[in-house]
């Protein structure tokens, strides 16, 4: 099980209090600091306002931040769990505020985060009668949740919220929902302490897993000639970084990352031959049509994965270990099903496998990357051009981080430009809307990140267009400080539908033109610092300026209009079929 | 892959809001349901859903896995119909006079085993039961003779190999019982309970 790791709170009394009353708002406050939270994202409002009268009294254990909407909120959680490994919190009132979770839902849910929020209802008596900011917030978010449950009872609270961490951080994590009703927030009730939940009779976190087919499976890896590792994220979130570097290790296999599991091995392991994908490296999307056993481990085969399914490793035997039954076979067939926590099944396999080194085949994913290298990267990284491209400023910023950086992503051309280049030393560094694609994420999620991991750097890479779409979550960050450095590579266009519309529309541009603010005046006006390059010489100093700078900074940068990201996986074509130009 | 009816039947806690989660796994993925029954099962406290649809077994595999996902399923389980014994069951409103003055109508009935629920001056009904195609011929039948009304049930079926499981559920309930089920108490209590 991947329970993720909880601070015991020193407030939380282990052994059941004696019977004292308490408010419903307070139990929940309680509840909380029992599960160790020490960070809320929230926003107030009418049906949550006794949780709110509640917080006043518990301002010194618990930091609340402020957002300035609720995806934001959802999204700085999100950002909190993905660089602390802990479940992100999250505050909003009835309506409106419940509704605005939605997208951040989604986010979570289909990027398996752990989330719990806690959401205001109206009163029990008026439900179901169009009352004042109600919503049918339960059944909105139902396919948007791991679970959700509706509070309208004050002594309900403690198993609930104990429930609702439970199921939200363990087995494949995901967001739950606890909509509670304001006459539970007022009522006093007996309260007879709080106990964590670890078990719940309907809810099997991680399958058993099944000796047999971890044989199997080492029998399989044994006797190929060309194995080829897949891992994504289900290695960051089972804490598995170090089994599976033994595996790796002793199997001497290549190993590519999806866009969820970078950072879970380090970018230079010499094992490492790049990212899986639509825009991913050269070599691992056209290795995976030609090895002959294929190793998936925490990954889920996403289409934007896979391309065209009917012609993805076709020849290949499939090794699949996940957490989540319902991965396997989803939507590539499996040889062998190894049905368990990778943080459990990777040693049993490590156990059994051959040590060896696959040093020609590896050699064969290194041939195919000077390929790119020689037709994609160089040009990316050191252009011979006037206009800046994306590439070279992630380049840049990799000097000048050394790959410590956490970075947060939005969505679009400058996400895949980072997820392709940017380095990572060690894990929980990628924060990226990997499934959903949802463009507002990376500032928001970024304050979330910096709270999750406050020591280290974090930098959100943004486009021009996503930006605009969470950018009073500026707000936030001039009235918390959180040190996020904002990274604007602004090419003047919503620029992967663009591209599209240039590779697949015959360069019809619709409504891909999109205007800016002076964001470095935007973000004065918040009393941010910052500055907008557009010139190559200044481009250096600039990163080192924003790096450098105590507290949040907003950099700029002006870059190639119309410059695409290469390689690509077509829509419809097979991943060996990939693009280089 | 040919397009068959399976009928699904999934064990699940008792708890509010289980029919709109498990409906969304198919509505998401446009695929209909036939028919959806919701019952208690032999275990008290734990509840049976019957579902029935046409589809490929590939996607029914696929659902049942997703269903069994949910964190308050116990178990989905997928039967063609040669795996189920089972039944669907029609209640018929026709005019009594069309039934003594229809000798067709009588033996009609009869041979379809339906039997008199209400018999008034004016109308009576019958019930039935079996499977879907009978109850449409009797339909089909009854319509010509002022049938005044018609409604059928949910298909409800009983899984040949089951004793495996129920051995199973019965012992999960025994050694953890069922949690009761919190209901909202204060609907038309509004003006007693809170004001704001």
């Amino acid at each position: 099980m991947s329970t993720l790791e909880k601070t015991e709170s020193k407030e939380c009394a282990k052994q059941p209090q004696p019977i004292s009353q308490l408010k419903g708002s307070q139990a929940v406050l309680e509840a909380l600091l029992c599960e160790g939270v020490d960070t809320v994202f929230g926003y107030p409002g009418g049906a949550i306002m006794p949780i709110y009268d509640a917080l006043y009294d518990y301002n010194e254990k618990l930091t609340h931040i402020l957002v300035r909407h609720e995806q934001g909120g959802i999204h700085a959680a999100q950002g909190y769990a993905r660089t602390s490994g802990r479940t992100g919190v999250v505050f909003a009132t009835s309506g409106p505020g419940a509704t605005n979770l939605v997208t951040g839902l989604a986010d979570a849910m289909i990027d398996s985060n752990p989330i719990v929020c806690i959401t205001g209802q109206v009163f029990a008596s008026l439900l179901g009668t169009d009352a004042f900011q109600e919503t049918d917030v339960i059944n909105i978010t139902a396919p948007v949740t791991k679970w959700s449950y509706q509070v309208t009872e004050a002594s309900e609270i403690p198993t609930a919220i104990a429930k609702a961490f439970h199921i939200a951080s363990t087995g494949r994590p995901g967001p739950v929902l606890i909509d509670i009703t304001k006459n539970a927030q007022m009522e006093l009730f007996d309260y007879l302490g709080y106990e964590k939940c670890t078990h719940i009779r309907s809810y099997r976190p991680s399958p058993i897993v099944r000796k047999e087919y971890v044989q199997e499976a080492a029998a399989l890896i044994n006797s190929a000639q060309k194995p080829f590792i897949l891992f994504g994220q289900g290695i960051i979130l089972g804490r598995a970084e170090q089994e599976f570097k033994a595996f790796l290790e002793k199997s001497g296999i290549p190993a590519a990352a999806t866009v969820m599991g970078l950072s879970a091995l380090e970018t230079d392991h010499p094992q490492h031959v790049g990212m899986l994908g639509m825009h991913g490296n050269y070599a691992p999307n056209v290795m995976t049509n030609d090895c002959d056993v294929l190793i998936a481990i925490g990954m889920r085969f996403d289409d934007r994965v896979t391309g065209r399914l009917d012609k993805y490793a076709k020849q290949a035997k499939v090794v699949h270990l996940d957490i989540d039954p319902a991965e396997i076979d989803k939507n590539v067939q499996t040889t062998v099903a190894v049905w368990g926590d990778c943080k459990e099944t990777l040693p049993q396999l490590t156990e059994l496998i051959d040590k060896k080194e696959h040093t020609d085949w590896l050699e064969q994913f290194r041939t195919l990357e000077k390929e790119e290298i020689k037709e994609v990267i160089q040009n990316e990284l050191h252009p011979t051009g006037d206009v800046l491209t994306m590439g070279e400023v992630v380049h840049l910023l990799n000097e000048l981080t050394g790959g410590d950086a956490i970075i947060t992503t939005d969505v679009g051309q400058h996400q895949m430009v980072a997820c392709r280049y940017a380095k990572f030393n060690q894990s929980k560094s990628n924060v990226t809307s990997g499934g959903l694609g949802t463009m507002g994420f990376g500032l928001p999620a970024a304050i979330g990140a910096w709270y999750g991991a406050p020591h280290r750097d974090v930098i959100a890479i943004i486009g021009d267009g996503g930006f605009q779409m969470t950018l009073q979550e500026l707000g936030t960050i001039m009235q918390f400080g959180a040190k996020v450095k904002i990274l604007i590579l602004n090419n003047q266009f919503l620029g992967m539908v663009r591209q599209w519309q240039q590779l697949f529309n015959e360069k019809r541009y619709s409504f891909v033109n999109i205007t800016s603010p002076d964001f470095v005046a935007l973000a004065k006006s918040y009393y941010i610092d910052g500055q907008k390059v557009s010139e190559r010489e200044q481009l250096k100093t600039a990163l080192k300026t924003m790096l450098d700078h105590d507290g949040a900074y907003l950099l700029e940068v002006m870059v190639g209009k119309e410059n695409n990201v290469f390689p690509m996986v077509a829509q419809g074509t097979s991943v060996s079929e990939i693009r280089l130009k | 892959m040919e397009k068959q009816e399976y009928t699904i039947t999934i064990y699940t806690e008792n708890s509010i809001g289980m029919i709109g989660r498990i409906s969304t796994i198919f509505s998401r993925r446009k695929i209909n349901i036939e028919s959806l029954n919701t019952s208690p099962s032999e275990v008290e406290g734990i509840h049976r859903f019957t579902i029935l649809i046409t589809e490929i077994e590939e996607v029914v595999r696929k659902l049942c896995r997703q269903i069994e996902k949910q964190v308050e399923v116990l178990k989905a389980y997928y039967n063609t119909n040669d795996e189920v014994i089972w039944q669907e069951q029609a209640l018929y409103k026709v005019p009594t006079e069309v039934i003594t003055e229809k000798v067709y109508v009588e033996r009609l009935l009869r041979q379809y085993g339906a039997s008199a629920v209400v018999i008034r001056k004016d109308y009576t009904v019958f019930e039935t039961a079996g499977h879907r195609e009978e109850i449409d011929k009797l339909t089909e039948e009854l319509t010509k003779y002022n049938l005044i009304e018609f409604v059928r049930g949910a298909r409800i079926a009983i899984i040949k190999e089951s004793a495996g499981f129920h051995a199973k559920l019965k012992e999960f309930e025994r050694r953890e019982p069922s949690e009761e089920v919190v209901e909202n108490e204060y609907l038309e209590k509004g003006d007693d309970v809170f004001t704001m």
